[in-house]
């Protein structure tokens, strides 16, 4: 298999609290990304999504977030953590990219669509102005906008919600970069401009060839477009399995209740179920398996004592006791 | 005052009141539901006729030799023009050395005003700058910065100039420029550092770090140009009040150095003729009125204008 381009080990990011207390918000989260394929990270709110996200980019406020040393974000074979801020610098926006959950307030009002998208040429490439408004301009076109070279003039709030996630797509491919990140690019859309974002996305990652991490709370999002999932929860990856291995066979009892949460059109109509409870704060997570006190199949090991992630099959990995003692799933048959 | 002058000074009465009018027709003709600042500026009551003065005493400034007849220093007979009041031929009296009130008020306007908007742009850009780094940085720059300005603040401005002032036998324009503007920034960059506080936390300024953008580089692109409404306004108030502690300076003495006139030393010297000859205090009085009323009726409306809770996205 080739080389990832993007390996990220045992990446802890934590938050000293008001009260002195430690918020554990990623702890431990390792995974590889592949050139050229789409890595889906699901998780509820407040599972630590976000701050990986940030912490790739190296934006986790400083203080009273730190990233701890013994983590490794390696990107194209360089530590990201230990980068001086000029090289730093020169990776973000151009070899690694983000695109903002919000497309409204992710833009600046008082400038035109047109500089913004030109900025990241401007700062990587050092080109001129006209050069970059000319980029600016293809980059417009590329990602769907009709009349480019009149909208590059567009301040934000003459577009509409589509067209500024799409202006967004474009300031953070300006430069062409190996990974992107999309932290819920599709959150605040409708499900129409949605279809046409993430299809967007799709068409611009086979053009140019990058990675995609999405990010996001949207099984069904997930479904439609990522290769492979990890699932987060508690600031720890607790499932990871190719895309159709784990809708066909979720392991860990936490995907298992995602995925019953979420409406189908093939299956009877039914009550959905949710999962009892929410996640916990994480300046104090529960002992052992940080789900346990939502999980309805826990038993005293998994109060106790936290599980590693088992290797279920080829490529599918899941933190939880179950794996070593399937008898003690609920309603599982005897052996 | 000869025919032509008269003649000039008309011109420039009827040049302010057009830019005013084509001021309003611009904004005013956009489509008709248009709800722009720049509408709602000349929609404002008073804006117009402040517009029309402030157009009125900087082309005065700018075009002053050709409004007067005579220079500003020039004394024209001691003896039978001494307090002279107001006729045609001096239009504003003339002062206790027999120098043409008129021409002074106008050579004056050139000082005063551009000692105001000079000192004021100084201080603006120090305020802005000292302003963006403490609210961007935080943490010690923060800290530092701030206890400076709360240093500046707590030591009355006038007390610094005066013993500044003191030190020196005589002060040139450009160091009376230099002082006041080294001293007028503290409260723009309380101003600045308030607004950069809560934009450094809005999404696109983590957009442009995302995409590689250094501290300056956020701080001009995005953070400055969001805090350019207030900015405008209180530089607008700023150079009124410039422009009135630079009267105050000058009445004392201390300031703008005879025989270069200001409209603050002309009331100076004209202070103990109040009785006899008040042209020639009342008239450069009336220009500073005029000039910083106009001031802030032209900053309320900016902030009426520009303020953000009413735009209509």
């Amino acid at each position: 298999m080739t080389e990832p381009v993007l390996r990220v080990r045992d990446l802890k990011t934590y938050f000293v609290t008001e009260g002195g207390g430690t918020a554990r918000a990623v702890d431990g989260v390792s995974f590889d990304l592949y050139p050229g394929e789409t890595l889906g990270l699901v998780g509820e709110s407040g599972c630590g999504k976000t701050i990986t996200s940030l912490s790739l980019l190296r934006l986790i406020p400083e203080p009273p977030g730190h990233i701890r040393p013994g983590s490794l974000i390696e990107l194209e074979g360089r530590n990201l953590l230990t980068l001086a801020p000029r090289d730093l610098r020169a990776v973000r926006g151009n070899r690694l990219a983000m695109i903002f959950q919000e497309p409204m307030s992710s833009l600046n009002p008082v400038l035109t669509v047109g500089d913004q998208i030109a900025e990241g040429a401007i700062v990587h490439q050092g080109l001129s102005r006209r050069a970059a408004r000319a980029r600016a301009m293809e980059m417009l076109q590329l990602v769907g906008i009709p009349d480019p070279e009149l909208r590059v003039d567009d301040y934000p709030h003459q577009l509409s919600g589509g067209m500024r996630q799409r202006v967004m797509i474009a300031m953070a491919l300006v430069c062409h970069p190996q990974v992107l990140i999309a932290d819920e690019p599709t959150t605040a859309l409708d499900v129409t401009i949605q279809a046409q974002i993430l299809e967007l996305l799709d068409r611009l990652q086979r053009e140019l060839g990058m990675a995609i991490m999405l990010i996001t709370h949207d099984l069904g999002v997930v479904a439609g477009t990522a290769d492979r999932v990890l699932v987060m929860y508690a600031g720890e990856v607790v499932e990871g399995a190719s895309t159709p291995d784990l809708f066909a066979h979720p392991v860990h009892p936490y995907t298992e209740g995602l995925l019953a949460s979420v409406p189908r059109l093939d299956r009877p109509r039914e009550r959905l179920s949710g999962i009892p409870g929410t996640v916990p704060a994480a300046s104090a997570w529960p002992s052992g398996c940080r789900f346990h006190p939502r999980c309805p199949h826990a038993w005293d090991r998994c109060r106790q004592e936290e599980p590693t992630l088992f290797e279920v099959g080829p490529g599918h990995t899941a933190r939880c006791w179950l794996v070593v003692e399937p008898a003690r799933r609920r309603g599982a048959a005897a052996p | 005052m000869s025919g032509a002058r008269w003649f000039a000074v008309l011109a420039v009465i009827a040049w302010s009141a057009l830019a005013a009018l084509v001021l309003r027709q611009r904004f005013e003709r956009r489509g008709a539901d248009h709800r722009g600042p720049g509408r709602r500026f000349v929609r404002a009551r008073g804006t117009l006729i402040a517009v029309g003065i402030l157009v009125f005493f900087a082309t005065v400034a700018l075009v002053a030799p050709l409004l007067t007849p005579y220079r500003p220093s020039l004394q024209l007979d001691i003896v039978r023009l001494q307090n002279a009041p107001p006729s045609w031929g001096h239009p504003l009296g003339t002062d206790l050395y027999s120098r043409d009130t008129w021409s002074r008020i106008a050579y004056g306007a050139r000082v005063s005003l551009s000692v105001g908007t000079l000192a004021m742009l100084l201080a603006a850009t120090l305020g802005a700058l000292v302003g963006a780094a403490a609210g961007y940085f935080r943490r010690w720059t923060d800290a530092v910065l701030m206890r400076l300005v709360d240093v500046g603040l707590a030591i009355p401005r006038i007390f610094i100039l005066l013993v500044a002032a003191a030190l020196t036998t005589h002060l040139p324009l450009a160091t009376l420029v230099l002082m006041l503007g080294l001293t007028s920034w503290f409260a723009t960059s309380r101003l600045v550092r308030a607004e950069v506080l809560s934009i450094r936390e809005r999404d696109f300024v983590a957009s442009a770090r995302a995409l590689g953008g250094g501290a300056w580089r956020v701080i001009f692109r995005h953070v400055l140009p969001n805090v350019a409404a207030p900015l405008i306004v209180s530089m607008a108030l700023g150079i009124a009040q410039v422009m009135l502690l630079e009267a105050a300076l000058s009445f004392l003495g201390v300031g703008v150095q005879p025989p270069t006139p200001s409209w603050g030393n002309m009331i100076a010297e004209g202070r103990d003729q109040l009785a006899t000859a008040p042209w020639t205090t009342i008239f450069p009085g009336l220009a500073i009125v005029l000039v910083v009323m106009a001031l802030n009726t032209v900053a309320d409306a900016l902030r009426d204008a520009l303020d953000p809770r009413q735009e209509t996205p």
